[in-house]
């Protein structure tokens, strides 16, 4: 007996002595569900890998904690004339190897961006000229005018000409490659943080740029970054304090980590739009009981299936109150006209007298396509979407899918097999146009990009000429207005069924202050953290 | 011997075929594995390029063929998602998970044969009947959820162990190794606590009933009739014949182990070879699941050919029927 109790003694004692040693000051442990898969800033086009590769690498602007957008490696710029734009760069920054930042820098990355093999081409139209005018002036020249020129280059990052050269990493890898090219494992930016190690899908270490050109906000003096794709694994390594900061938390476990004494969870809505679209292009739909002809192509049952959905519900029950129901395709944030528009009001009766008058009195079959592992509680939302249109006497069979197959089905290259679907949308430029022309647009011009997006084809030419109205007018409010217009033609047509915009949801130590942008970028230049 | 090692071998080259086509017929289903390469605004035409690109237009027994004369080369590919050789990422994860495997194999050894024995041998006393109840727990508990609670205990409201990952390693040439520094061990004890609790329940089960069996034979009596010590013929004459059929047992269950360290290594978000495979499949990326299919099978299939092998060292009754038999 007596052996067994030292036995056990010896174990415990060794178990306690095993106590975890603290964080050391101003280290901060970050952990998130994805992966950062390559460190060469133009082979993916992608907001955790921009985020993470935004603290080593700059673009010539940037956006502040509002979204606003501000200098980074550009001074200033101006538009002398419509269809050129002119930027001045800032002097003296340098490179993590000590190469000076040049106006060479900036033709040779618009260069490399371009390239077939970069995943970030939308970033500059390849008819763009860019022209050095000086070691520290570079002119845009564009075929039209275009006010957004710039609006999503925060995370086109400016790479180094002449290291690049050096190693061989003057075009981003090719996804066919058989070895990864020296910039997919090395980084060389401008950035507020070095890359000290980096091992893919374990483990990432940034150390503070001692040489960085601008004064950091925040002090963290170094930032380790671990993939956790377990939600609970992820949830658990933050209660217990070994990550200071951990991006998404799982919706049901928000109340869970609010109420740790050590940390909270940050909520804000995303960017990012969900919503809804039918088929409107084929005589006949794919997964229908309906033969010969095509129900959504008739304007009354699209209206119906809108006001069918009580979103409130899906706020308060699927979502536990963490989504924001909107009106428009676009997140309010990023249109300024979209406090003039609100979501017509819930009416089960009035949608059952809809498909009355269109001839349906008892409602039809179709199959809904869903996703299950791409946007919060995807697949429950679509449950929910069905329980709602059964009562108006639709039976949706529910097509839920991981988003592999899903997209693989919906997309252009699967010839847009869906008749009705869920789809999430947040547009690169942060502006109106890419929703109107990606998601919106017409797609019967075989040549061009314009609704590529567009899956269930939804198309209306005097939407689509206001759409290349937008992209030429250079005056705010004209543009604006132009907008609002649109809006209001694919509101009439009831073109989609906007849902919400889901809630990002990051858990923070409570020794963290960290600002959140609503693009869902974690930048650790503004965080604090104290001992 | 050498005939019969030989038609081993050759079988096992039939059963990695035909694991090899089953891997590749399933690709079919994983879903595109463009869109997992490109971002959502990505142009038709770009997608276009980039499954040309993969080879992924040429017509299946064409691709079929392509990546058989490659893996016969070990050559698996370059990942869609890491731009890396398959074979790199494949040996960088590998000593993690065979660590983590080699650690449970160790663990379910020693404890499920010192807690077999002690059950036999006291059959009625309360620590056997809690081991009993362990082992309940171990044999219809699933991994995934002792794993989760034993990260809620210890890491969340004890604060004892950490709760993800291998903590610091040390580099020895191309292994690394969690053995050498203190927060290794630790991130180490409760994933192998969790990959092992089945082998452990196994083994001890199969020890107190193997020990049982011995214990009646007329040997041990023979020996009981002799005079000899309690504790000889329990551990000298007893033990040693209740491990044979254990020792075979454990050495295909590490087969298994390996495999089943998938589960183990997504909770406690383990850098090996299980997780990459379990990211792969969610990002269809086909040449890290074809390769660690194929892995997998190689190894399941190696440690049954060494098993046979040694079946005739230890048993040498055996060798004269495979003698017969070739």
């Amino acid at each position: 007996m007596s052996v067994r109790q030292g036995l056990f003694a010896m174990t415990l004692a060794s178990v306690l002595a095993l106590v975890i040693s603290p964080a050391s000051s101003q280290t901060l442990r970050y952990a998130n569900q994805g992966d950062l898969k390559s460190l060469d800033p133009y082979s993916l086009n992608e907001s955790t890998t921009h985020a993470h590769l935004g603290h080593v690498y700059q673009g010539l602007t940037a956006r502040d904690k509002d979204l606003k957008i501000i200098p980074a490696l550009a001074e200033s710029w101006e538009t002398p004339e419509p269809t050129r734009w002119r930027f001045h760069l800032r002097k003296g920054v340098k490179f993590h190897n000590g190469d000076p930042f040049t106006a060479d820098d900036v033709v040779f990355s618009a260069d490399r961006v371009r390239n077939k093999n970069s995943n970030m081409q939308t970033r500059l139209a390849p008819n763009v000229k860019v022209v050095k005018v000086d070691d520290y002036t570079v002119d845009f020249i564009l075929p039209s005018p275009n006010p957004i020129l710039h609006s999503a280059w925060d995370v086109w990052y400016i790479m180094d000409k002449k290291w690049a050269e050096e190693n061989k990493a003057v075009e981003p890898t090719p996804v066919s490659a058989t070895s990864p090219s020296y910039a997919s494992l090395h980084e060389n930016g401008t950035g507020p943080f070095i890359i000290e190690s980096h091992q893919p899908g374990v483990k990432t270490v940034f150390k503070a740029n001692p040489n960085y050109w601008g004064k950091m906000e925040g002090n963290l003096k170094e930032i380790i970054f671990t993939p956790i794709a377990s939600d609970a694994t992820r949830v658990a390594a933050l209660l217990s304090g070994e990550v200071d900061v951990i991006e998404p938390v799982p919706i049901q476990d928000i109340s869970r980590v609010d109420s740790s004494s050590n940390a909270q969870v940050l909520k804000a809505p995303e960017l990012r739009t969900i919503f809804i679209g039918f088929d409107q292009t084929r005589d006949e739909l794919l997964y229908s009981n309906i033969k010969g002809k095509n129900p959504f192509k008739d304007v009354r049952v699209r209206e119906a299936f809108y006001k069918a959905i009580d979103i409130e519900l899906i706020k308060t029950r699927v979502m536990r109150g963490l989504s924001t129901p909107s009106a428009l395709m676009i997140a309010p944030e990023l249109f300024a006209l979209s406090k003039d528009f609100t979501r017509p009001k819930l009416d089960p009766d009035g949608a059952k007298k809809l498909l009355t008058e269109a001839g349906y009195p008892d409602g039809f079959e179709v199959t809904m396509d869903c996703p299950n592992d791409r946007y919060v509680n995807d697949a429950a939302i679509c449950q929910a979407v069905v329980g709602m249109l059964a009562r108006i006497g639709v039976k949706i069979n529910l097509l839920a899918q991981p988003k592999a197959q899903y997209f693989a089905k919906v997309l252009k290259q699967g010839g847009y097999q869906t008749s009705f679907y869920m789809l999430g949308w947040t547009p690169s430029t942060m502006d109106s146009h890419n929703v109107m022309y990606d998601i919106m647009g017409c797609r019967n011009d075989p040549k061009s990009s314009r609704g590529e997006a567009n899956l269930g084809g939804y198309c209306n030419k005097e939407f689509d000429a206001i759409t290349d109205k937008v992209l030429v007018e250079t005056d705010t409010a004209k543009r604006n207005q132009l907008i609002k217009q649109a809006y209001e033609i694919s509101i009439k047509d009831w073109a989609y069924i906007p849902l919400h915009q889901q809630a990002l949801a990051w858990g923070v130590s409570k020794k963290v202050n960290l600002p959140q942008r609503a693009d869902n970028l974690v930048m650790f230049h503004w965080a604090t953290k104290q001992e | 011997m050498l005939a019969f090692t030989l038609r081993r071998a050759v079988q096992a080259i039939g059963v990695m075929f035909a694991v090899g086509i089953i891997a590749f017929s399933m690709f079919r289903f994983a879903g595109d594995p463009v869109n997992q390469i490109v971002s959502i605004d990505t142009s038709a035409a770009e997608r276009e390029a980039v499954r040309k690109s993969l080879g992924l237009d040429d017509p299946v027994p064409v691709q079929f063929v392509r990546y058989f004369a490659d893996a016969a080369q070990f050559k698996f590919g370059v990942s869609y998602q890491f731009r890396q050789p398959v074979s790199t990422l494949l040996m960088e994860r590998m000593p993690a998970t065979l660590e983590l495997a080699i650690c449970a194999t160790v663990l379910a050894m020693v404890f499920g044969i010192l807690m077999g024995v002690y059950s036999a041998l006291r059959r009625d006393t309360v620590l056997a009947k809690l081991f009993q109840a362990v082992s309940l727990i171990g044999i219809s508990l699933p991994t995934f959820l002792i794993g989760i609670l034993l990260i809620y205990l210890f890491a969340v409201i004890l604060g004892w162990l950490p709760s993800f990952g291998r903590g610091e390693v040390v580099k020895l040439g191309w292994w690394t190794t969690g053995l050498l520094t203190l927060s290794g061990l630790k991130a180490l004890i409760m994933p192998s606590i969790t990959l092992g609790l089945f082998q452990m329940t196994l083994i001890m089960r199969l020890v107190r009933a193997e020990m049982l069996e011995v214990l009646r034979t007329d040997y041990i009596r023979f020996a009981r009739a002799r005079g000899l010590t309690t504790r000889a013929i329990h551990f000298g004459h007893a033990l040693k014949n209740t491990l044979i059929p254990v020792i075979t047992v454990a050495g295909l269950q590490f087969g298994s182990v390996i495999a089943f360290s998938i589960i183990t290594e997504t909770v406690f978000q383990w850098p090996g070879m299980g997780l990459l495979f379990v990211q792969a499949v969610q990002n269809v990326d086909i040449p890290i699941m074809a390769a660690y299919l194929l892995m997998v099978s190689l190894i399941f299939v190696t440690i049954n050919l060494v098993v046979d092998i040694l079946y005739t060292v230890v048993d040498p009754r055996l060798r004269s029927t495979f003698g017969r038999a070739v």
